[in-house]
């Protein structure tokens, strides 16, 4: 092979071009940043790079790769979301985006992508407008369009190139859901033209280029499907039957709470119904729709949010360093214990749980392997790893294993003498350095703490049910818990994937304490004769995952009377529970775990019908009387953000931000309302002090407003003041 | 008085075990490799020692699997363990673990290691059955076959009798003797008496039971949790009976020979699976790292005799010269284990020590003399407990330490007899 002399960089900024032999190698390495992202000055450059290719006429074809060790490109920057002050400022925006692409589509020179790691949204986008796509056999390599998880569509071409090179159904999967494709996926289904092993991926990436350019290799069309795919999406009425299955599918996902899959969707069918520079049009006016609908706003704030909670110490400057935690101990396998094992096992920890009987610690065992079981039989884990993960949690009835302990943890029950008796024990045999965390979900940690020879070291790690599906991690920290004991707490709930906020120590913490008025409120409806389904579905409508009835017998109505008393007892009249949840709770009913609750079970839990019976129970009797939504969710909902604004004004949450993200990701607060400050700061301070004040005179004192809110509504201020992003 | 060879001592920081259970039953879904795994990862476990620290691993195990026959590089790839810990696996018979220790003690010993993870592991529920020889030439000249008529032709030379599998035997491949032939050969040789036979097996459940009553060997064995359920737990060794008594012991058939024979599935050890593993360090590095060893290894020989004679008779040629190299006689000893076999055997290895003919063989003007019964196997053995044969030789260590450590002693003799007429000893010393 002769090599004539590369050219120079054209910019030195991101994107560096080396031709060898005709053959241009365009390398996007982004300076002073761990991914690659597509902003504005990326954007000029990429068409500068661009004007290059297509004037030097000693370049034949190229490739676009990455510097960048895991990420090939991961899509727009989410700065750049700021800059959309109106729906004809981002429709422009993608409209020159997609000017751009469909000239990198139609080059002189065939581009080859080279695909390594994440390639998200824009970066995908790119990838479908270069002529040919190379993805690495690498657990790295993931495509995905995930645009509407931030309330908006793919604005680059992506509703447009996607469905014609994948298929129809394949590609509004994609765009509809915003789901990962791994690479095996994305070759299988021909959104990749081929899988290589990343050591050769840019050597096979070059030659394709050059059998491009010389004509020796014409792409092959690999769409899957089979016949009978091509049946149905290879003409108007096929593709009709599909529009209308996707359409009600979403409709059932969203309960019509977010607008842009419904956008995604229509602009798809534009494009098919038209042709594709149509297509490509609805998909920019779209875009600028999207981009500055209220849900956007709050999902994208919610990105914001996490981002930057991830880089929060958790604790005042200066912050210690985290130290490591290599081996856990968890005292308690039940279903949290068990599932605190499940996380920390797929992290490399490990585990030594406990508990004091031989066929608890088995069935704890079991529960664990359920858990990283599903994630084999989804192919996310190798059996390899599978059997490893497995390896790392050894069951015992003793304290044998907890010397090198660096982190115990205890999900043992919620008893305050049980929990003081586990902390002397365990205390007695780890070192002096190991953290002691509860994950006890009402008794106040300084409480647990005093039976504790290190206080220093105490602390709570508030998991939520089930452990490996919700995001949410509360760290409690009373006034004696260490910086290096926080510090190393968040550091490693973080390494557990979790999105961890930091509150103080007090009843129900911050999650639990929201949730008590809430709850209560619902039962106080239900003590005036509200049909429970019409709660359920008022508060479902609203956007919660389910209505707070169903959320009762879920998390059990023992545990619900329990956690209810304890808040009642700290907090007095204003959290008095309901009678009716007080005579479900006498009459034994345990919810879905018992199969018996305010809903009907089957013999595998499966939910049905409300259960009539239980109305026998409750003050009002069979009698029922309707209720109107707008009712059910103005008293539930002002108690829960009520609630929250006492959180912020007695510092148990530190900012409006944690309170929202432990709101969102804790209890299921719609995300699309960005959580309980957004949703007040949305509404208007002064028109939620109306609204509690007016419910206060029906029903005192439970909804006197919060003073921190009577003072913002006075000063007409914001939770998040205007051009504050989190 | 014993020198240690580069003036290195090797300490036997701890060991632990899985239950021993009968073949065919409570661990009979579980491999040799998963067993070795869950013994290492509670030997870490139990320990507290941060993987990290381990330099190698080796285990003996007698009957390997076909497709993983290095068990101790497949354990030793538990996550617990860094990938750089090296292992090799060791076969010895019944002593394989007794090699795997020895082997681990001399690279401490030379120098190249400190922490060194040693043991074994059997699965007699789950031994590779094998094609015939007929059947295996014919599969291997198929996948040689370039076309499809070929590979046809080839398998169309099958005959029924091809079709018959071969399990393995627990024979000799040089004489065709089982075990059990040998041990009945044994029994006759030494004039050992169908009664003591029955009496020593008696005496072995009813130590063993007392044991694991008491918790002595329970603290020594690591529940397992038997996957995928994980409904049962194995804590204890099932063949070890609470119940038996001389009378039913005495009613059974002899098996090897029906007219004459007293070796009987009674007195024999039977078929068994588990797994075992010590931890051994250089005295220097237990010490910094703040462990209270169990023990020390103050010497160890190994001897061989002609298979065809008396198979299980070496441990008497071995220990005389392990002794010997500990500067040590038998009235030193603490305690002795010896590995039960077969009660015959243990009888004959008994009696051997007595004479003054075994000694000449040995090299040796005195025999080693009578053991104190008082002293021998004071918790059981393998005939009690079981013998998976890779992994006894580590329990029987533990066992040893733990017990001399118990009773304040300071020396202890163990012997192991393996197949092949050879013959393990070992003195260990508790300071």
């Amino acid at each position: 092979m002769t090599t004539t002399a590369a050219a120079k960089p054209t910019t030195p900024y991101a994107l560096t071009t080396e031709v060898h032999d005709g053959i241009a190698v365009v390398t996007f390495d982004l300076p002073n940043e761990s991914v690659n992202k597509l902003d504005a000055t990326v954007a000029r450059e990429f068409g500068e790079m661009l004007d290059q290719l297509e004037r030097d006429e000693s370049i034949r074809g190229a490739v676009l790769i990455s510097g960048k060790a895991d990420t090939f490109i991961a899509g727009a920057d989410i700065n750049e979301f700021l800059k959309f002050t109106s729906p004809t400022v981002a429709e422009r925006m993608s409209r020159e985006g997609q000017l751009m692409f469909d000239r990198l589509e139609t080059l002189r020179v065939p581009v080859v992508a080279a695909i390594h790691g994440a390639c998200l949204g824009g970066g995908l986008e790119i990838a479908l407008a270069c002529r040919y796509r190379i993805v690495t056999d690498h657990p790295k390599t993931v495509l995905a369009l995930p645009e509407v998880q931030l309330g908006v569509i793919p604005g680059f071409g992506g509703t447009q190139r996607l469905p014609r090179l994948v298929g129809l159904r394949n590609a509004l999967d994609m765009i509809l859901t915003g789901k990962n494709t791994r690479a095996k996926k994305a070759w299988q289904m021909g959104l990749a033209d081929e899988l290589v092993h990343p050591a050769i991926l840019r050597d096979v990436a070059v030659r394709r280029a050059r059998e491009l350019a010389d004509g020796t290799r014409k792409r092959a069309s690999r769409k899957s499907g089979g016949a009978a795919g091509a049946l149905l999406e290879d003409n108007p009425a096929g593709r009709a039957i599909v529009f209308s299955q996707a359409r009600k599918e979403t409709l059932k996902k969203t309960k019509g709470h977010y607008p842009a899959p419904l956008a995604a969707l229509r602009a798809v069918e534009y494009g098919y119904r038209f042709d594709r520079d149509r297509g490509l049009e609805e998909e920019a006016r779209l875009f600028g729709e999207m981009a500055v609908t209220d849900v956007s706003k709050q999902l994208v704030f919610l990105f914001f949010a996490t981002t930057s909670l991830k880089k929060d110490p958790g604790v005042d400057a200066p912050a210690p360093e985290p130290a490591p935690i290599d081996k856990i101990g968890i005292l308690g396998a039940g279903f949290m214990g068990a599932g605190i094992a499940s996380v920390a096992v797929q992290q490399g920890t490990v585990v030594r749980l406990k508990d004091a009987q031989h066929e608890r610690v088995g069935k704890g065992l079991a529960a664990v392997r359920e858990v990283v079981k599903e994630r084999l039989t989804r192919k996310q884990i190798t059996r390899q790893q599978f059997d490893d993960m497995l390896t790392l949690v050894g069951g015992t009835i003793d304290y044998s294993g907890f010397g090198n302990a660096d982190l115990v943890i205890e999900a043992v029950f919620e008893d305050l003498a049980v929990k003081h008796a586990v902390l002397r024990e365990v205390e007695q045999v780890v070192p002096d350095r190991t953290i002691f965390a509860s994950n006890t979900s009402t008794i106040p940690i300084t409480r647990i703490a005093q039976a504790s020879a290190r206080p220093e070291n105490v602390i709570g790690m508030h998991f939520f049910s089930p452990v490996h599906k919700m995001p949410l991690l509360e760290v409690i920290v009373t006034p004696a818990t260490s910086k290096e004991t926080t510090v190393t707490t968040i550091a490693y709930g973080r390494k557990l994937g979790k999105t961890v906020i930091v509150v103080n120590d007090g009843p129900g913490f911050y999650a639990n304490r929201i949730l008590s008025p809430y709850i209560n409120e619902a039962g106080k409806l239900l003590d005036q004769g509200a049909p429970i389904e019409s709660i359920d579905r008022a508060l479902a409508n609203f956007g919660f995952p389910v209505g707070p009835i169903t959320l009762v017998d879920e998390v059990g109505i023992d545990v619900a009377g329990k956690a209810g008393a304890i808040m009642a007892e700290a907090f007095g009249e204003r959290m008095a529970p309901s009678a009716s949840l007080q005579k479900v709770v006498e009459a034994g009913r345990t919810g879905r775990k018992g199969k018996k609750g305010f809903y009907q079970y089957d013999e595998k839990g499966k939910k049905g019908k409300v259960d009539e019976s239980i109305y026998d129970l409750l003050p009002t009797g069979r009698q029922r009387s309707p209720m109107d939504d707008e009712e059910i969710v103005r008293r539930t909902v002002l108690a829960m953000v009520n609630e929250a604004a006492r959180t912020l004004e007695d510092g148990i949450i530190r900012t409006p931000r944690d309170g929202d993200i432990g709101a969102v990701f804790g209890i299921g607060f719609p995300p699309f309302r960005g959580g309980p400050f957004r949703y007040m700061d949305s509404r208007g301070i002064e028109s939620i002090v109306r609204d509690l004040e007016e419910l206060n005179d029906r029903f005192p004192p439970r909804f006197q407003p919060a003073q921190i809110l009577l003072d913002m509504a006075r000063k007409k201020e914001r939770f998040y003041p205007e051009g504050r992003i989190v | 008085m014993a020198t240690y060879a580069n003036g290195r001592r090797v300490a036997l920081v701890a060991g632990v075990r899985t239950p021993f259970a009968k073949a065919g039953t409570l661990l009979k879904s579980m491999s040799a490799i998963e067993l070795g795994k869950i013994a290492v990862s509670e030997l870490l476990q139990r320990t507290n020692l941060d993987g990290t620290e381990v330099q190698a691993l080796t285990f003996g195990t007698v009957v390997p699997s076909v497709v993983a026959p290095n068990i101790a590089r497949e354990v030793s790839l538990i996550p617990q363990l860094p990938k750089g810990v090296e292992a090799f696996t060791v076969g010895r018979a019944c002593a394989s673990a007794n090699q795997a220790i020895t082997d681990a003690a001399d690279q401490i010993q030379l120098g190249h290691y400190d922490v060194v993870i040693a043991g074994g592991a059997e699965s007699l529920s789950n031994v590779p059955i094998l094609h015939s020889r007929g059947m295996s030439e014919v599969l291997v000249a198929a996948s040689r076959a370039k076309s499809l008529a070929q590979r046809l032709g080839i398998f169309a030379k099958l005959r029924p009798k091809d079709f018959v599998p071969i399990a393995p035997a627990i024979a000799e491949p040089t004489t065709g003797e089982t075990m059990g032939q040998s041990a009945e050969k044994m029994a006759k040789l030494n004039a050992i008496p169908r009664e003591e036979q029955d009496q020593f097996a008696l005496r072995s459940h009813r130590l063993a039971a007392a044991g694991l009553a008491d918790g002595r060997l329970a603290a020594e064995i690591a529940p397992v949790y038997v996957p995928p359920k994980y409904q049962t737990t194995a804590t204890t060794d099932n063949g070890v009976r609470t119940d038996s008594t001389y009378e039913a012991l005495a009613g059974l058939k002899p098996v090897f020979d029906r007219q004459y024979g007293s070796v009987t599935a009674g007195n024999a050890s039977p078929l068994t699976d588990g797994a075992a593993a010590m931890l051994l360090m250089s005295e220097e590095r237990a010490t910094a790292l703040g462990y209270e060893p169990i023990g020390y290894i103050r010497s160890y020989a190994y001897a061989a005799l002609d298979p065809g004679e008396q198979l299980l008779q070496a441990p008497v040629l071995a220990a005389p010269v392990a002794l010997k190299r500990a500067g040590l006689t038998l009235k030193d000893m603490d305690l002795v284990e010896m590995h039960e076999a077969f009660a015959a055997q243990v009888l004959s290895n008994l009696k051997g020590f007595e004479s003054k003919t075994w000694a000449e063989r040995a090299g040796f003007s005195r025999p080693v003399g009578e053991v104190d019964r008082a002293k021998l196997n004071v918790m059981g053995g393998s005939i009690s407990i079981g013998h998976p044969f890779g992994a006894t030789g580590a329990r029987i260590t533990t066992t040893l330490c733990n017990e001399l450590r118990r009773r304040g002693g300071q020396f202890g003799l163990m012997t192991v007899c393996a197949a092949g007429g050879m013959g393990f000893a070992m003195v260990v010393e508790r300071r």
